[in-house]
């Protein structure tokens, strides 16, 4: 296994990431060649839309992946010093759940229905950093006070079934951030969550992140929640990234077709009532039949002879950002 | 019951007024006891609908909004209250067999007057049926023969909701969730239903395909001269579609007015902190604004608070809200709040 991190300055790097699944219909390219990186206190936003492989990114890196029915044709997961793909299911479990931590869409896949939160919030302490029944537990009530669940010295000895949704969410962050991760994937935090509710979560891991300079990966279909939470964001489509750059810069002049459809598309509070969206036309492509040339060439209003026959790649447009359109790099 | 010659059409297609419902719930009373109790999901609703109005209902999970819905369209029985369908009290339309209630047959009627569009493309279509079978149960069980008649009927539902008519012999699996929802939107529009009530029915969908739903509706709202209730859960895109929003909280209206005013003049301190929470895909405005971020969860409807159901997390309680439900007044024209604190109208007298 290589030793040597080439990409130091951030905490977490994902290069040229490609993960297939062999079906019977053939191969599903449902990450095509994503490279990314987090650093320290850092967050990166992914947004995309249901199959554009923004789940399926994170759980490649943190190796969640079943392999098979998945392969990797390519890619590296620096993180520490190492490359997560090249690392034994042993090696990542160590990490997983201590420096390594994901929260999911839905709490209650994630928690055990039939055990106490407590034994579910020890026992990350006391596998990953030893801790003795008495530590584990002060230490899961302290994180769930954190968490902002009141009375948690009684609460600690209730089951999952016994939140709301909004509670078990912040009791699956408190077990994500028990052992202080330097690296927490998000994936829809909120999106299973009523606005109100949804305001106070991402608060916290706002401030989580602040305090602890925890790197957070948030991936997400909601705009809004990108352009509060995030520093950068990457846009995926069908697999890659097709734009990616500061939060702000993105926004302000997103430079892909995809990225400026996805935001006319998007309703805004003070859109005047009665107006039209400017909806994207057509459908998201099959992943596994994938058009030629760039995948979101059939769907675009801009299309020229050149985005039929050639895939365009990532190309930098302004310091820190980057867009894979064939127009964009015309007026760069 | 009111004969049908009556001299002019109501204004009003849809009136509800002080509509209640609840569901018998079973408690744990200790052990191997059980206690019967009802939770009131909607508590005294009270709204009309003007012909070719849309009328939004928004609100979060638990918040009564669908459960208003399905008692509009009878789908449930309401507990209290009446509800008005041009003219014709639907809640006196009810017969009853042996110890339950059944729809009679003006009710049963009716049905063709009224539709739903439901939010769960993947769920409301049956699988075993193709678009032509879907199209055409609604059509056969009010009478409409088979033939080439009702093939044509189809297949204009399909162009009417943006389908190629070439597929009617396809099946749902074969459908992404944006061109199911069309189905059943079209499956809503096979009767031509006067009041359309749309359940989320963007909810489900990706955002690209959303916005192409909200235009498909706008524009039969407008083709198709439909009165709408417009149910979800997203503020921004109930605005778009809705003439007039009414905000609800624990099975109550708290604050309703015109859907430009309920973003711009919002009274009640729910509302407010429900669009503060709206999170604006502007990264700049987002590092401005200042939310108001509620305390607390939504307290339970089976044991609501005493008083406003909302005092135990507003920000402007006083002690009155403690002890006595606000009733909805009028603050300006066309906007009427529920709130102690805001009764006054700012500046005037």
């Amino acid at each position: 296994m290589l030793t040597k991190d080439p990409y130091h300055e951030a905490v977490l790097t994902v290069r040229d990431l490609r993960t297939f699944f062999r079906t019977d219909d053939g191969v599903v390219r449902a990450v095509d060649g994503v490279s990314f990186s987090v650093g320290r206190g850092e967050t990166l936003g992914i947004v995309g839309e249901s199959g554009s492989g923004k789940s399926v990114a994170c759980l490649s890196a943190l190796g969640l992946v079943p392999r098979p029915p998945a392969y990797h044709p390519s890619g590296e997961v620096w993180y520490g010093g190492r490359d997560l793909l090249q690392c034994s299911e042993r090696e990542l479990e160590a990490l997983r759940g201590d420096r390594l931590a994901m929260i999911f869409q839905d709490p209650l896949t994630s928690l055990n229905p039939y055990l106490r939160i407590s034994r579910q919030l020890t026992e990350v302490l006391e596998v990953h950093k030893g801790a003795s029944r008495a530590e584990a537990r002060r230490g899961a009530i302290g994180m769930l006070e954190r968490v902002g669940i009141p009375d948690p010295a009684r609460r600690i000895d209730q089951y999952p079934h016994q939140f709301s949704g909004g509670m078990r969410q912040r009791v699956m962050i408190a077990m994500a951030l028990l052992c202080q991760p330097e690296v927490l994937f998000a994936d829809e935090p909120t999106t299973a969550l009523d606005v109100t509710i949804q305001a106070q979560i991402l608060e916290l891991i706002a401030d989580l992140r602040q305090s602890t300079g925890t790197a957070v990966v948030l991936v997400t279909h909601d705009l809004g929640v990108v352009a509060g939470s995030t520093d950068r964001v990457a846009v995926m489509y069908a697999g890659r990234i097709v734009e990616t750059g500061a939060t702000e810069a993105v926004f302000a002049r997103p430079q892909h077709p995809y990225t400026r459809g996805l935001l006319a598309s998007t309703p805004r509070i003070d859109t005047p009532p009665g107006s039209r969206l400017e909806a994207i036309p057509g459908l998201p492509p099959d992943l596994g039949h994938l058009p030629s040339g760039c995948p979101f060439h059939p769907r675009c209003g801009r299309v020229v002879d050149r985005c039929r026959e050639e895939d365009p790649s990532l190309t930098v447009v302004s310091a820190a950002h980057a867009a894979a359109c064939w127009n964009s790099e015309a007026t760069a | 019951m009111k004969p049908a010659s009556m001299p002019a059409a109501p204004r009003n297609l849809l009136e509800v007024r002080d509509l209640s419902v609840r569901f018998p719930v079973t408690a744990n009373g200790g052990w191997f006891t059980q206690r019967q109790e009802s939770l009131l999901a909607v508590a005294g609703v009270s709204f009309a609908v003007p012909r070719g109005e849309t009328l939004g209902l928004v609100g979060e999970s638990g918040c009564g909004k669908s459960t208003t819905g399905r008692a509009v369209l009878q789908l449930l029985r309401p507990a209290a209250g009446e509800v008005v369908f041009d003219g014709l009290p639907l809640h006196t339309l009810w017969v009853k067999r042996g110890r339950s209630w059944a729809w009679g047959p003006e009710l049963r009627d009716l049905r063709r007057r009224m539709q739903m569009i439901f939010q769960d493309p993947f769920a409301s279509l049956n699988p075993r049926m193709t678009v032509e079978e879907l199209l055409a149960e609604p059509l056969r069980n009010f009478g409409f023969p088979s033939g080439p008649e009702r093939r044509a009927r189809i297949q204009s539902l399909l162009e009417t909701v943006g389908m190629d008519p070439r597929v009617i012999r396809r099946y749902p699996h074969e459908f992404s969730g944006g061109q199911r929802q069309r189905i059943g939107i079209a499956r809503a529009l096979a009767l031509g239903p006067d009041l359309i009530v749309a359940d989320e029915p963007v909810s489900a969908l990706d955002v690209s395909i959303q916005a192409q739903i909200l235009n498909l509706l706008q524009q039969l709202r407008a083709n198709l001269g439909l009165t709408m209730l417009f149910i979800a859960h997203d503020l921004a895109a109930v605005r778009l579609v809705s003439d007039r929003i009414a905000v609800m909280y624990l099975g109550r209206i708290v604050e309703l007015a015109s859907a430009t005013a309920i973003v711009s003049a919002a009274r009640h301190p729910y509302t407010q902190a429900l669009i503060s929470a709206v999170p604006a895909p502007d990264p700049v405005a987002e590092k401005t604004r200042q939310r108001i971020v509620l305390q607390g969860e939504v307290p339970s409807p089976l044991n609501p608070p005493s008083g406003c159901p909302f005092h135990t997390r507003c920000p402007l309680r006083e002690d009155r809200c403690i002890h006595e439900l606000p009733e909805l007044r009028e603050l300006a024209p066309g906007h009427t709040v529920a709130c102690h604190a805001v009764s006054a109208p700012a500046g005037r007298g």
